[in-house]
């Protein structure tokens, strides 16, 4: 019996459960969206408080929001969204099972992962600086200081969510990588490489609508 | 399209990146503009634009099962109850001008 499981004519890749290899990579690609949904939910308990709480304390939130840096937040957003096309290019070459060009592409959307990362740590240590850091060093002493506490609560509270999600992706980027130069992927068997670009561009989704909300706002801090 | 069994070819990948960037640029620019209570609904009108190229073309939404679409479509469905749900509670309280003690007796 083992024998004949152990003998058993199986494309590289493929488990024994799944008829075939598109049917895998369509449980993959199913799977891949069901955590996702999660994922969808989760972040949007984050939105639905910011919602609450930017329709109960308006111009706390303008205030808040006109103390970030929108050159550096603009920045990230296009590093995300070069990052988006380099991972997009590497599902590619996946496809077309080029090893190198896979590699290469890991490689870069790494090294803008990495380059996102940096420039949120000086963002973080600024508000450090200024003291725009609830419940550690908070400086502001104004009337509404407790709803500008609200504000950068859900600032932290987002972004390093999503922060958080960028440092696991580049974890399970390194780990694709030494997979893809051990020669793992080919034409027929990329799955682990196409969900994980469905991982990296939902993060790049959520810092879309991240941008806006907490650093656009403030441009209207002049108004009402 | 020949290409439909592997998702989009890459002139397609690039229009997408480059629609982002400039939608991008846009909403930066629109924020600066004052359009009173409308600087919000562009805001997210544009980020709801860009998230829809992403999951369309970058995420393969577009080529992918009908099942794919279901779970895709399922998640933002919930998204939208659960925003919709909360914000109905939260926006009518004190509609009625009396503290919600007053129905409890």
């Amino acid at each position: 019996m083992a024998d004949h499981a152990l003998h058993h004519d199986h494309p590289h890749g493929l488990a024994h459960q799944f008829e075939d290899m598109p049917q895998q990579k369509e449980s993959a690609v199913i799977g891949m969206w069901s955590f996702l949904i999660t994922e969808i939910l989760f972040f949007g308990g984050f939105f639905a408080t910011y919602l609450i709480y930017r329709s109960y304390y308006p111009e706390a939130f303008f205030e808040g929001s006109s103390h970030l840096d929108i050159p550096l937040g603009a920045f990230n957003t296009m590093v995300l969204i070069i990052s988006s096309l380099t991972m997009a290019m590497a599902v590619h070459k996946s496809h077309e099972g080029n090893k190198k060009g896979i590699m290469v592409y890991l490689i870069l959307t790494g090294i803008l992962g990495l380059t996102f990362l940096v420039v949120k740590y000086f963002e973080y240590s600024a508000k450090i600086e200024y003291g725009l850091v609830p419940g550690l060093v908070w400086h502001p002493q104004g009337e509404n200081s407790p709803q500008l506490a609200l504000f950068y609560s859900l600032y932290f509270g987002m972004t390093g969510m999503h922060a958080l999600h960028m440092i696991i992706g580049i974890g399970l980027l390194i780990w694709l990588f030494i997979k893809t130069a051990q020669g793992t992927y080919t034409a027929e068997y990329n799955a682990p490489v196409e969900i994980f670009g469905l991982y990296w561009h939902f993060v790049d989704i959520v810092w879309i609508f991240l941008f806006p909300l907490l650093y656009l706002l403030g441009t209207q801090a002049g108004g009402h | 399209m020949a290409d439909d069994h592997h998702g989009p070819t890459v002139r397609i990948y690039l229009a997408v990146f480059a629609s982002l960037m400039f939608l991008t640029a846009l909403t930066v620019w629109v924020a600066f503009q004052d359009l009173g209570m409308f600087n919000d609904v562009v805001a997210l009108g544009i980020a709801c634009t860009k998230a829809t190229i992403v999951i369309l073309f970058f995420m393969h939404v577009k080529y992918a099962s009908r099942l794919t679409w279901l779970l895709a479509g399922a998640g933002i469905l919930f998204l939208l109850i659960l925003f919709a749900f909360a914000m109905a509670d939260y926006v009518s309280r004190g509609w009625l001008g009396m503290p919600a003690s007053h129905y409890l007796q």
